[in-house]
């Protein structure tokens, strides 16, 4: 019997891209993190752009993202990383810049910060992780909580009377004149992820035109923080937060 | 070596200081307004585009100091300023600045505190800026400067000192320094070189690994090791230390004063001398490193010390580590904005001249 030796290359059908470290990510299993590095950083691969891309971590479970990230990167302090962004890229106007947010970070310590550094129009992107409660320090409430969801710092579930109300922060900056592209992806399913990749390879695309700021919601969940096996928890997610977040486009470009 | 235009203009402290950045090849401002130092952004904002590089108005002083971080770390010369409340903003920025060690200028140009205080001038900052300011141990690279000229002349020091030491570095002046107007030779454009920072966040090249600016080391080991790193290379800074000292030769008082203090105590120690009053100063220029060598190498010539402040008594405690009980320490202060007259300063020095002069009387 004859055989024939295959070139490894011909029965590849996934290579981790050069833009991923080895490193091992240190996220919960189930956590949407991981995926949202992988995909984001295949976009930084295939666009080519891995040498003029600087990326900004912010406070949270994502503190470590330039651990797996294999490109340039500065690590802000807790609400900053988009005005550590904006340093970057007015300092170096041609690269690609991006911040990577949790709901703390983002909408809650930050949110001068990420109102004013979309309302400038700043050209760079905002990924912004919401999965509603604050995973990195033991799951407290996140400004994004749903009313009535338990967290360490709600037992009771969160009280709109005591606490206010989950803050739809994309809906808010969508409205300023300075962002260009915004819209809230999902990373727990195939189709929601090749969606999601796809609207990270826009706002990458987009960032070269110079038009404004690209902001994308990645609504995701927390198994370890909400209590949940990672199914158990997509499912909760879909049933209870994505209605409240619903996905989809909120400004695209015209 | 800085070098100077040929002659000398008319100008505030606070545009002097504008103009040296500039020429000192300022590549990066972002700054928030407050009183009195308004005049430096305005000035910075007034000219053709490009000239001072990026100007940028924040929307805070918290976000102006991390846009300085993320420009820092980008590779750029830059700056903020502000005063004193806005300074309390920026200190969270400066620990993870010196932490991740992020060259910047930060300048202060000191009000009358606490709270939201006075616009009139202070040194009520001496503690924030010398002894770290925000969590942590790390400490800022601090200049004093007591005259227009030394508004515009430090700037480019302290570019140099905080890219050579990759660490924030401040000039601490006051309202006074920085609304006044006085004669000044401006410092040459192109007469500060740009120092290479390949540690800095351009984009990682195939050639090298990626470039990672972060001050969090959760390992306590690592983080004890960045520790000592920071405090050796604190240990370097102090061969920078500098200072200026008048009439020290003869002197039985030396007066110790940073800034406009300096400026009073000069005075003061002229009327002294006409009184026959041995009186001789120095004045540190370095606040952090402080001139403690120097001051302790003066101490077996004089019988006593008088320190000038316009706070409750800050530099004095530096001073009086430097002297370390062995002569009289005395302090002469006025706070919350005011200004101590040279007379006032006198009246102090008379009353340890008499002092002293009883003290040797019943000794012998």
């Amino acid at each position: 019997m004859q055989t024939t030796t295959i070139p490894p290359e011909m029965d590849l059908v996934y290579r981790r891209p050069d833009t991923l470290t080895q490193t091992p990510m240190h996220y919960c299993p189930g956590c949407g993190h991981g995926v949202t590095h992988k995909i984001l950083m295949e976009v930084v691969d295939e666009l080519g752009i891995q040498e003029q891309t600087v990326g900004v971590a912010p406070v949270g479970c994502s503190v470590f993202a330039y651990n797996y990230m294999n490109v340039d990167m500065q690590e802000a302090a807790h609400g900053r990383a988009s005005a550590v962004a904006t340093g970057i890229k007015r300092i170096l106007p041609d690269r690609f810049v991006f911040s990577y947010q949790g709901d703390g970070d983002l909408a809650a310590i930050g949110t001068g910060e990420t109102i004013h550094t979309v309302n400038r129009g700043e050209n760079i992107l905002v990924v912004f992780i919401n999965n509603a409660i604050y995973g990195m320090t033991g799951g407290q409430m996140a400004p994004t909580t749903l009313l009535g969801m338990v967290t360490s710092t709600t037992p009771f579930g969160r009280e709109s009377q005591v606490m206010g109300f989950p803050l739809k922060i994309t809906d808010l900056v969508a409205q300023l004149p300075g962002a260009y592209y915004v819209t809230r992806q999902a990373v727990h399913s195939p189709t929601a992820v090749r969606k999601a990749k796809k609207a990270f390879r826009h706002a990458l695309e987009y960032q070269k035109l110079n038009k404004g700021t690209c902001f994308i919601e990645i609504v995701s969940n927390c198994p370890a923080g909400w209590k949940m096996t990672p199914v158990e928890a997509n499912e909760w997610m879909e049933k209870n937060m994505f209605p409240a977040y619903p996905l989809g486009d909120l400004k695209v470009p015209k | 070596m800085i070098e100077h235009d040929q002659g000398a203009t008319l100008m505030k402290g606070n545009e002097a200081l504008a103009e040296a950045a500039i020429r000192a090849g300022l590549q990066g401002y972002f700054g928030y307004p407050i009183t009195p130092q308004s005049e430096i952004l305005e000035y910075l904002t007034a000219q053709p585009k490009g000239r001072a590089g990026v100007v940028l108005q924040a929307e805070s002083e918290l976000a102006a100091i991390n846009m300085v971080f993320g420009a820092s770390g980008a590779g750029a010369r830059v700056m903020t300023s502000s005063s004193s409340p806005g300074i309390s903003l920026m200190q969270e920025g400066l620990s993870y600045m010196a932490s991740a060690q992020l060259p910047c200028l930060v300048v202060n140009v000191n009000r009358g505190g606490p709270g939201l205080g006075t616009i009139q001038p202070s040194q009520g900052d001496y503690f924030q800026a010398t002894k770290g300011g925000g969590h942590g141990d790390y400490r800022l690279i601090v200049l004093a400067p007591s005259s227009v000229q030394e508004m515009a002349d430090f700037v480019f020091e302290a570019f140099r000192l905080a890219e050579e030491y990759r660490n924030p570095a401040m000039i601490l002046a006051d309202g006074a320094l920085g609304q006044m107007m006085e004669k000044v030779i401006l410092p040459r454009e192109g007469s500060l070189p740009y120092p290479p920072k390949p540690w800095a966040t351009t984009g990682k090249p195939a050639s090298r690994e990626r470039n990672i600016i972060t001050s969090l080391f959760i390992q306590p080991e690592k983080m004890e090791q960045v520790n000592l790193e920071l405090q050796e290379k604190y240990r370097r800074l102090q061969k920078e230390v500098r200072f200026e000292a008048f009439q020290v030769e003869d002197a039985e008082i030396l007066l110790v004063a940073f800034g406009l203090a300096a400026r009073i105590a000069q005075k003061a120690l002229e009327l002294a001398r006409e009184q026959g009053i041995r009186a001789g100063l120095l004045r540190p220029i370095t606040l952090y490193p402080f001139p403690t060598a120097a001051i302790a190498n003066l101490v077996p010539n004089v019988e006593s010390l008088l320190v000038v402040e316009m706070n409750a008594g800050q530099m004095v405690e530096d001073v009086r580590l430097a002297v370390n009980g062995q002569r009289p320490v005395s302090f002469k202060g006025r706070m919350g904005g005011m200004i101590p007259t040279p007379e006032e300063v006198l009246e102090s020095i008379v009353q340890i001249a008499e002092r002293t002069h009883t003290e040797q009387v019943e000794r012998s």
